[in-house]
């Protein structure tokens, strides 16, 4: 069997691309992949946990993160179409209105 | 059946006059006017004589209540009237010589209003007069001090509406205000008085409970006589005020400014002899305390002699006439004040008759020069009148026809006149056997038993009056005419000699009503007065001869200076070279007004000054209130708002809000707008807040 | 229901109908008068029936009402209202000058006439209030009410400083109330209850608090009366005000002082009142030769008639504190001939400003030739005022003095020099009022401008006829007015008995 630990270090492994993904790059969609990366490295966790501890609740809460996900996915695909269509772009960079 | 209860009617008549003039005078022309208000004025007169008849039958008299008025409590005042033989000869006096006057003032005003430019107020006139009549009513017939003192002020209003009749004028009849001035005087002089009355009456109401007659005067003598002494001295004041004795006389000769008629009816027959008739009323208090009595007798023989010396040496025809008023005022105060109440009522009815007589004559000269100067066409026009000034004035000074220099000679052309004049001052001098002469002569023999130095006042005033009376009828008379205006003299109408007549008649025979030996006018009052202060004078033939032939020798000492040598136009009065500074002082009558207005009229119009403008408005209202107060009250507004509210209030409030915006606008740089900054924000935050929880356990 | 239909609520209240009728008319000035007029004239015809109503030979409150209204802990505030023989000439007064000054705005008040008149009905409500309330809390309410409608009528229709005058008018007063506020305060909750008749049913105030609380009361009333020397604030009120309010400023505001120390300070304090009769005397002796005197060296008459109005107020405290049945009722006849001669000289003045712009008494000179029948009208009233005999000034006077005399003599006052020198101020009358009279009237015209001076319209007559009525009728008759207040006084009068008795 293969121990946590290395579900642990994959996880955070794929975590750290997608928060870095996040922050690094400009294309709103791939941020939202890379978001998603995150979300997925964590749902990797409850799921090693679970198995670990031999406890269900941690596999309850990855179906709710992943229709979350998808909602989230559905609603944030929705606004990138809108901010293309307005602005021919999808480069965070360009939208900057809330500079303070 | 007695007619007691018409009394109110004396009162009422005149005022149903006043009211029907008021109402129709001007509409119904001056005919109407003066009949109405003669015949108002005759209606009370009837009643006075009904009142009279009566008396005959009842000769105590009656109280007749017409209303309440004051009722306080203790204070009952009803509009009560007294008849009596003392009040009824007083509405006999009024009404019958007030009536003989407004026949007269038809004839006169017609004029008058005319050469005053002002037709319209001969209504004016009538309606004042009778106002006159109403008031003088109530003052003799009112059975109270208060309702006596009704009418005492009443009359002193007639007077200051009467005396300022002709008020845009001056006396001499130039545009000025020296006749409202006159008016004013009048007034405020008798007010002067007034306040004296005043402080009688509360003196009398707190000691007796009452004012009315009937309770006050028989308890005399159950009141302390200190409390009676205050009373009638404060009387006195009153006294002195309207019966125009020293020191409150000044008023009248300056009265004179009314018109003739007036000043024969108030300032000579019958206004102001209030002030013996209230004496004459308070026998009993004035008895009572035989000091006070002294006082009064003292103030109107002093008076006496001081308005005689002043009358010699006048030039105006009127002037003299007045000065000579207060004189013979002077004369019957002094006789009240040494209980000789009869003499002095006595010679107030026989004085009454001829000086009315002599102001009316005094008025017929007047206006006969008047005429003379400027006659009154059918149609007279201003312009017209404006070129006969010119002919006859000495250039630009203005005529005065009531200048005895201007005058001369009369006895020609009024003839009349001078007739009923001459009788006038002959019972004025005090030759029997006119009128003058008994009442005179009553007096003087109650004042050589009673008070030697009242006597020779007031035979030296007798002496002078004669004197200053030879002197007026040399001036006016006798000798050559001085003026142009003298010498065209006109007689005046019939409606003004008919008065004349009757007066002239009943200055003859007036001394019959207290004829010596008979004494029917003694017994008359002593039905009010009681027999303590009505007793009959024995006729003293030693007094009689005494004054008679003092008054021969100052009518024959008047005849030496005025009519042996008739005074020339222009001439100096000869009094003047032999009198010297004496002479200067009668004829400015010893500096009297102006010693007034130099001690009271001008420090108390600076006093009244400075109170106003200093006291009140620049120190209390502007220094106390706009500035202590309220220029204080804005620096502590000023302080409490610059230094403490914006400063110290205002000044944490608004360093607050500094802080707030300098910590918005720091902040506000972290707001990039890229969501990668706060993606990166939140990156840190996560890792600080897990930092925290791991290694802070 | 029987709260509304009290014939007091609805005497002091029925100018507030007319108020709301004028709220909704809009800016219709004409109509705005007639609406004014006739409320103000229907209210003088409710106090007539209340007149009716009263009983004239009871001492006692009539038509008395009282509603709880402020009941929480140690307040006990009632809404009570009485009338008595002290209040109901003045009432009438009230009512009687109130028409009477509207009617002589007809041409003086071209502006806002609407909110003037409002103004001017809610001041007749403050008034009457005044006069007829029983609980010392609605009487305080009442009494700073009246301020604010004077305050906007000079504030508004005033003469050229008339922000100024209004504003000292208003702080003056309100600074005299609030000491009475205070004592109000302080004897509403020592004694349980603010209500009039059971403070007097009670009657145990200490003498020593009596002092304080009279002082307190005085401060307030003796500003409104004015007393020498709080006086200041009265010749820029009235030379400010327009005419309609001089009339009632004069006429009834002024007596609103006079009122209070006759209903509260002689009334609930009777043992300081006779302690301090002396001193209130000697203010009002002062006041009345100051007064005098002052007078008679203004130019503006609008001014002398002012400053006449402090010695004729001094006339009236020194009857109400000669503490005897003479000088009280003298002082209350007093109030209400100040009431009408005054009111009547200001119009008088109001008259002639609207046809010359001018007061000054060097304008104007010889009026009698050019204005007859306002020449006769003047001279009745200064006569009436200066105290003629034979009309209203007169008879309140000599009471006046007569009682304070009596008071002098082993009364309260203690001596009779009180009374000498108010008399003095008799002479002083004369002088100052024959001085306007000769300034305006006699002599010859001298200013051109006065030589085409129209005579009084029939308007300005309807207005002067009443005033003179009641001028002859009060100079020659008063015994009704007398008869009206005689059993009050008397009552009021044993308080001082027995308080002169410690």
């Amino acid at each position: 069997m293969i121990p946590v630990s290395y579900y642990f270090a994959l996880s955070a492994i794929l975590f750290s691309l997608g928060a870095l993904g996040v922050l690094i790059r400009r294309n709103a969609i791939i941020i939202f992949m890379s978001v998603e990366l995150m979300l997925n490295a964590a749902n990797l966790l409850f799921v090693a946990f679970a198995r670990a501890n031999e406890a269900l609740s941690g596999q309850v809460f990855v179906f709710f993160v992943i229709a979350v996900a998808a909602a989230e996915v559905a609603v944030g695909l929705a606004l990138i179409v809108v901010i293309f269509r307005n602005r021919q772009s999808i480069d965070i960079d360009e939208m900057s209105n809330l500079k303070g | 059946m007695d007619a007691f209860a018409l009394v109110p009617w004396i009162v009422f008549f005149p005022l149903i006059g006043l009211v029907i003039n008021l109402a129709f005078g001007r509409r119904f022309g001056e005919r109407f006017s003066a009949i109405v208000g003669t015949l108002a004025v005759l209606s009370a007169f009837v009643v006075a004589v009904l009142q009279f008849v009566s008396l005959q039958a009842h000769p105590h008299g009656a109280v007749v209540p017409l209303a309440d008025w004051i009722n306080i409590g203790s204070l009952q005042i009803p509009w009560a009237f007294n008849v009596d033989t003392l009040s009824v000869t007083m509405m006999l006096v009024v009404s019958g010589v007030g009536t003989l006057i407004h026949i007269y003032a038809a004839g006169y005003m017609h004029y008058d209003v005319r050469y005053k430019e002002d037709p319209g107020s001969f209504t004016r006139f009538f309606i004042y007069l009778n106002l006159f009549i109403a008031a003088m009513m109530i003052l003799v017939s009112g059975n109270s001090y208060l309702m006596l003192f009704v009418g005492w002020e009443g009359v002193g209003l007639c007077s200051f509406l009467l005396i300022g009749f002709w008020y845009s004028r001056n006396p001499d009849g130039s545009k000025g205000l020296l006749n409202s001035q006159a008016a004013k005087k009048a007034f405020v002089a008798n007010r002067v008085g007034d306040f004296g009355f005043l402080l009688a009456m509360f003196l009398t109401f707190w000691a007796f409970g009452s004012l009315s007659f009937d309770q006050v005067l028989p308890n005399a003598a159950a009141v302390d006589p200190r409390i009676i002494m205050a009373i009638t001295l404060c009387m006195l004041i009153g006294v002195t005020g309207k019966s125009a004795q020293l020191p409150l006389y000044v008023w009248l000769p300056d009265a004179m400014a009314g018109p003739t008629p007036v000043s024969a009816l108030i300032h000579a027959a019958t206004m102001v002899t209030a002030g013996v008739y209230l004496v004459a009323r308070s026998a009993p208090l004035f008895g009572a305390v035989p000091e006070a009595g002294n006082v009064v007798a003292i103030v109107g023989a002093v008076t006496a002699l001081f308005a005689a010396t002043i009358a010699v040496a006048q030039n105006d025809i009127k002037k003299v006439l007045a000065y000579s008023t207060i004189s013979q005022l002077g004369f019957m105060v002094a006789a009240v004040g040494i209980g000789a109440y009869v003499a002095g009522m006595f010679h107030l009815v026989t004085h009454a008759f001829f000086k009315a007589l002599l102001f009316l004559g005094s008025g017929s000269v007047i206006l006969a020069l008047e005429r003379a100067h400027h006659p009154l066409d059918g149609h007279h026009d201003e312009h017209h009148d404006d070129h006969h000034d010119e002919h006859h004035d000495d250039h630009h000074a203005p005529f005065d026809p009531q200048d005895m220099r201007n005058m001369g000679g009369l006895r020609k052309q009024i003839p009349t006149t001078y007739r009923v004049y001459l009788i006038g001052a002959l019972a004025l001098a005090g030759l029997p056997p006119l009128a003058g002469f008994f009442s005179k002569d009553e007096i003087l023999t109650d004042a050589l038993h009673a008070n030697m130095l009242v006597w020779v006042l007031l035979t030296a005033a007798a002496f002078l009056t004669a004197f200053y009376m030879g002197r007026q009828i040399w001036l006016v008379f006798f000798g050559e005419a001085r003026t142009k205006a003298a010498k065209e003299a006109v007689e005046s109408p019939s409606i003004m000699l008919i008065p004349l007549g009757i007066l002239a008649g009943l200055s003859v025979f007036g001394g019959l009503i207290n004829v010596p030996v008979l004494h029917p006018f003694t017994d008359w009052l002593e039905h009010t007065l009681g027999h303590d202060f009505a007793h009959a004078t024995v006729f003293n033939f030693g007094v009689a001869i005494f004054s008679t032939v003092l008054a021969l020798i100052a009518i024959y000492i008047s005849w030496r200076l005025y009519g042996r040598k008739p005074l020339a136009a222009g001439e100096a009065d000869p009094l003047q070279q032999r009198l010297g500074f004496m002479y200067k002082g009668m004829q400015n009558k010893w500096w009297v007004d102006e010693l007034y207005d130099a001690l009271i009229i001008q420090p108390y119009r600076r006093l009244a000054a400075f109170l106003a403008d200093v006291v009140d408005w620049r120190f209390w209202h502007d220094w106390v209130h706009d500035t202590l107060i309220g220029r204080g009250f804005g620096a502590l507004a000023r302080f409490l708002a610059e230094p403490v509210d914006m400063g110290v209030i205002d000044g944490i409030s608004r360093g607050l809000a500094a802080l707030a915006k300098g910590l918005g606008r720091g902040f506000s740089l972290l707001q990039s707008g890229y969501v990668r900054n706060y993606a990166l924000m939140v990156f840190f935050g996560v890792v600080l807040m897990i930092g925290y929880l791991v290694f802070s356990s | 229901m029987e709260f509304l239909l009290q014939p007091l609520n609805v005497l002091t209240f029925s100018p507030v109908v007319g108020v709301l009728v004028l709220l909704f008319l809009g800016k219709r000035d004409g109509l705005s008068r007639w609406v004014a007029l006739g409320t103000s004239l229907v209210t003088f015809g409710i106090s007539l029936w209340v007149l009716g109503l009263f009983n004239a030979n009871d001492p006692g409150l009539q038509l008395d009402f009282a509603y709880d209204w402020i009941q929480a802990a140690s307040w006990n505030i009632k809404y009570a209202m009485a009338i008595d023989g002290l209040s109901i000439l003045l009432v009438l007064l009230t009512t009687f000058l109130t028409p009477i000054a509207i009617l002589s705005t007809w041409h003086a008040v071209e502006e806002r006439v609407r909110d003037f008149m409002i103004f001017f009905l809610l001041l007749e409500v403050g008034m009457l209030g005044v006069f007829l309330a029983q609980d010392l809390f609605l009487f305080y309410i009442f009494w700073e009410f009246t301020l604010v409608p004077m305050y906007f009528l000079i504030g508004i229709w005033g003469g050229a400083q008339r922000m100024y005058a209004a504003i000292k008018f208003f702080l003056y007063t309100m600074a005299g109330s609030i000491l009475m506020l205070l004592a109000i305060l302080w004897l509403g909750i020592n004694q349980g209850t603010f209500h009039l008749p059971e403070l007097l049913a009670l009657g145990n105030i200490p003498a020593q608090e009596q002092f304080w609380l009279f002082l307190a009361f005085a401060a307030a009333f003796a500003i409104k009366v004015p007393m020498w020397p709080l006086h200041s604030w009265l010749p820029d009120a009235h030379v400010q005000a327009p005419t309609a309010g001089s009339v009632i400023l004069a006429g009834v505001l002024l007596k609103l002082g006079t009122y209070g120390f006759l209903r509260f300070n002689l009334q609930l304090f009777p043992q300081a009142a006779v302690e301090l009769a002396p001193a209130m005397a000697t203010l009002a002796v002062i006041g009345i030769v100051y007064g005098a005197i002052v007078s008679y060296s203004q130019k503006d008459v609008k001014k002398l008639v002012a400053y006449s109005s402090i010695s004729h107020l001094g006339f009236v405290m020194l009857g109400l504190f000669a503490l005897n049945a003479q000088g009280i009722e003298g002082a209350i006849l007093q109030m209400v001939n100040h009431g009408i001669s005054t009111g009547a000289l200001f119009l008088i003045v109001g008259f002639i400003y609207e046809r010359r712009h001018t007061r000054e008494l060097s304008e104007f000179g010889g009026l009698w030739s050019i204005m007859p029948v306002y020449a006769v009208l003047t001279l009745i009233v200064s006569l009436s005022s200066m105290g003629l005999p034979g009309l209203n000034g007169f008879v309140g006077e000599f009471t006046i003095l007569l009682g304070a005399w009596g008071a002098g003599q082993g009364g309260a006052l203690g001596s009779i020099w009180f009374t000498v020198f108010a008399a003095l101020g008799v002479i002083l009358a004369a002088v100052y009022m024959l001085y306007m009279f000769q300034k305006m009237f006699l002599g010859p015209v001298t200013v051109k401008a006065n030589e085409a001076l129209k005579d009084l319209s029939w308007r300005e007559l309807a207005i002067m006829i009443p005033l003179l009525v009641l001028i002859f009728w009060i100079g020659l008759y008063p015994k009704p007015f007398f008869a009206l207040m005689h059993p009050a006084v008397e009552q009021l009068v044993t308080l001082f008995q027995t308080a002169a008795i410690p």
